[in-house]
C-alpha cells in the first residue's frame, strides 16, 4: 500500500494547533518565558548565529547517529541470522537476551560514561546497544520463520551452510530484518540526543539542554524542532528505501491475500 | 552399473511418546543413465520421505542409497530434488531469470554464458518474456516450469521430482508432462518422479515402481513397453496403455 506523502486534512490540524499555540503563548506574557510563541521559535530559526549553531550541532547529531545506527546493523544482522540459524548459538545466548532486552538502555549510559568517558565513543556506544535490540530479535525471528523447503533447496542445489545463509536465509528473513531497522532508526536518534544531553559536549540533545539553561527558550525550541524534522526525514528516507528493496515483498503479500 | 542404487532402504520416526512409526520399510530398486523412472503410490505412503533420503536430505534408518556408486550421507553434487511445493521453493525476492540463474551459481557458473543458458532454459520450459517477472506474478504452473528450468540449470545427472504437478489443474497438468518429455529427450537428463497418478506415472517413464501405504515398500516392478515420443492421445489411448493402467490399479487396489 503507497501512502500519500500529502495528506491535507493532517496538515490542516497541523497548522490549526501551531496557531492555537501562536494565540495561547501571545495572549499570556509570563507563558512566553517557556512557551515561546511559533512565531519567535521560528524567528529564532532564522538568526544566522542560531541557525549556524544548529547546522553545526545537527552534523555532529548525524554523524553519531549514523555511526551508531550502522554499527547496530551490521552487528545486530550478523548476530540474530547466525543465532535464527543455530538452535545452540541460540539457547546458548537466550537467557541473556531475554534478561538484557527489557531492560531501558539509557540505563546503560552510565555505565558508558564510566567506561568511555565523555565523547562520540560514548554516544555511539550507547546508540549501537539501544537500536540492535529490535534488529536482533527481528532477525533471529525472521530467520527462525524461514520455511524449511527453501532451506532444503539451498541444500539439495548443494550449497555448504554459509551460502545457504548468504543467498536464502538472509534474503529471506530481509523483510523482518527490515522491520527491525525502520523500529531501531527512532530508538537511535532518541540515544543519540539523550546521551548529548547527558555527558555531551555538542550535538543537537546538547544544545537544547544548553539554550534551556541559558534561558532562551526560543532556541531551545529551535533545537527541538530540528530534531522533530530529523527524525521524520529519516523515517521518510528509510520507508522509500524499503520499498524500493522489498518491492517483492508488496506484490506476494497482495497475492498471497487474494 | 546403475546411475542410482536404492539399497535396503528403511526409515522411521519416532514420536513424542517414542513409538518408531515405520514410514519406509526395506526399499530396493535401481535406476540406468537416461532413464525416466516413475514411483507410484497412494498419497501418505512415504513417497516424499523416499525421495528425501535419496535426496540426502534426511538420513535413512537403515540401508544405503548411491549415487555413481557413491554412497549418500549429504546431498550429492549430481542431484537435485524439485519440490512438491514450487510455491515455497521458489526464491520470492528473485526474478524468474534469476531464480534459473541459481541453478547455475550454484554450480560456480556466472557471467555473460550463464545467462544465456539461463535464458535458453526459459525459453525451452516455455516461459520466454516473463524472465523479469517474480513468481508471485505466475500461475502455479508457471512457477513449477520456473523451478524446473532452475533444477535443469544445474545440469544435474539425477533430476529427483515429488509429485511435481500435484498441485496444477488438469490441463496444465498434460502440457507440463509433455514439456517434461521433451526436456528429458532434449537434456538426456535421469530422471526419478513420484507421483499419484497412475497414468501419468505410466504414460511419462520406462518404468514404474508400485509402492504399498505406509510402510512404504515396492509391491511391484513394471516395465513400459510404450514406444516414444509419446502422445496424450494415441499413448493414452492404447490397449497397451489401459492394460498397465489396470494392471497397476489392480495391484494397489488389491493391497488396500
Amino acid at each position: 500500500m503507497k501512502r500519500s506523502v500529502f495528506n491535507p486534512t493532517g496538515l490542516a490540524v497541523f497548522a490549526a494547533l501551531l496557531l492555537a499555540w501562536q494565540f495561547v503563548s501571545r495572549s499570556s506574557g509570563d507563558l512566553q518565558s517557556y512557551l515561546p510563541p511559533p512565531s519567535r521559535v521560528f524567528e529564532a530559526l532564522l538568526q544566522p548565529q542560531v541557525a549556524r549553531a544548529l547546522w553545526e550541532n545537527l552534523w555532529q547529531t548525524l554523524a553519531r547517529f549514523a555511526g551508531g545506527y550502522l554499527i547496530a546493523a551490521a552487528l545486530a544482522i550478523a548476530f540474530g541470522v547466525a543465532l535464527g540459524y543455530s538452535r545452540y548459538a541460540y539457547s546458548f545466548s537466550e537467557v541473556v537476551i531475554e534478561l538484557l532486552r527489557p531492560m531501558p538502555s539509557v540505563a546503560i549510559i552510565p555505565v558508558a560514561i564510566l567506561c568511555l568517558g565523555i565523547g562520540d565513543a560514548m554516544v555511539i556506544a550507547v546508540t549501537v546497544y539501544a537500536a540492535a535490540w529490535p534488529i536482533l530479535l527481528n532477525a533471529i525471528d525472521g530467520v527462525r520463520n524461514i520455511d524449511p523447503t527453501l532451506i532444503n533447496t539451498g541444500r539439495t542445489f548443494g550449497l555448504g551452510r554459509l551460502r545457504i545463509l548468504r543467498d536464502v536465509a538472509l534474503p529471506a528473513a530481509a523483510p523482518y530484518i527490515a522491520t527491525g531497522l525502520r523500529v531501531s532508526l527512532p530508538i537511535a536518534l532518541i540515544l543519540v540526543t539523550t546521551a548529548e544531553m547527558v555527558a555531551g559536549v555538542n550535538g543537537l540533545g546538547y544544545f537544547i539542554l544548553d539554550e534551556e539553561r541559558a534561558l532562551h527558550p526560543e532556541n531551545m525550541y529551535a533545537g527541538i524542532a530540528v530534531v522533530a524534522l530529523l527524525g521524520y526525514a529519516l523515517n521518510r528516507i528509510f520507508v522509500a528505501v524499503e520499498e524500493r528493496a522489498l518491492a517483492w515483498r508488496e506484490g506476494l503479500r497482495i497475492s498471497e491475500a487474494a | 552399473m546403475p546411475l542410482l542404487e536404492v539399497d535396503a532402504l528403511s526409515k522411521s520416526y519416532s514420536d513424542s511418546s517414542s513409538r518408531s512409526t515405520l514410514a519406509i520399510e526395506n526399499i530396493s530398486f535401481e535406476v540406468e543413465s537416461g532413464e525416466f523412472v516413475a514411483l507410484v503410490g497412494p498419497s501418505g505412503c512415504g513417497k516424499t520421505t523416499l525421495l528425501m533420503c535419496i535426496a540426502g536430505l534426511i538420513p535413512p534408518s537403515a540401508g544405503r542409497v548411491a549415487v555413481k556408486a557413491k554412497p549418500v550421507d549429504r546431498p550429492p553434487p549430481d542431484l537435485v530434488l524439485v519440490f512438491q511445493e514450487y510455491n515455497r521453493s521458489l526464491f520470492a525476492w528473485r526474478t524468474v531469470l534469476s531464480n534459473v540463474l541459481f541453478g547455475l551459481e550454484a554450480k560456480g557458473r556466472s557471467g555473460k554464458a550463464a545467462g544465456d543458458r539461463a535464458r535458453e532454459l526459459i525459453r525451452l520450459v516455455g516461459l520466454e518474456g516473463f524472465e523479469r517477472h517474480y513468481p508471485w506474478q505466475l500461475s502455479g504452473g508457471m512457477q513449477q516450469r520456473v523451478a524446473i528450468a532452475r533444477a535443469l540449470a544445474y545440469e544435474p545427472e539425477v533430476l529427483l521430482m515429488d509429485e511435481p504437478f500435484g498441485s496444477v489443474d488438469a490441463m496444465t497438468r498434460l502440457e507440463l508432462e509433455d514439456a517434461l518429455l521433451s526436456l528429458w529427450k532434449e537434456l538426456g537428463t535421469t530422471i526419478l518422479l513420484v507421483t499419484h497418478d497412475i497414468e501419468e506415472a505410466i504414460y511419462l517413464s520406462d518404468c514404474v515402481h508400485v509402492l504399498a501405504r505406509r510402510p512404504s515398500r515396492v509391491l511391484e516392478t513394471v516395465k513400459v513397453p510404450l514406444a516414444r515420443p509419446r502422445s496424450q492421445v494415441a499413448t493414452r489411448g492404447a490397449p497397451a496403455f489401459m492394460e498397465l493402467r489396470n494392471e497397476i490399479y489392480r495391484r494397489i487396489a488389491n493391497e488396500a
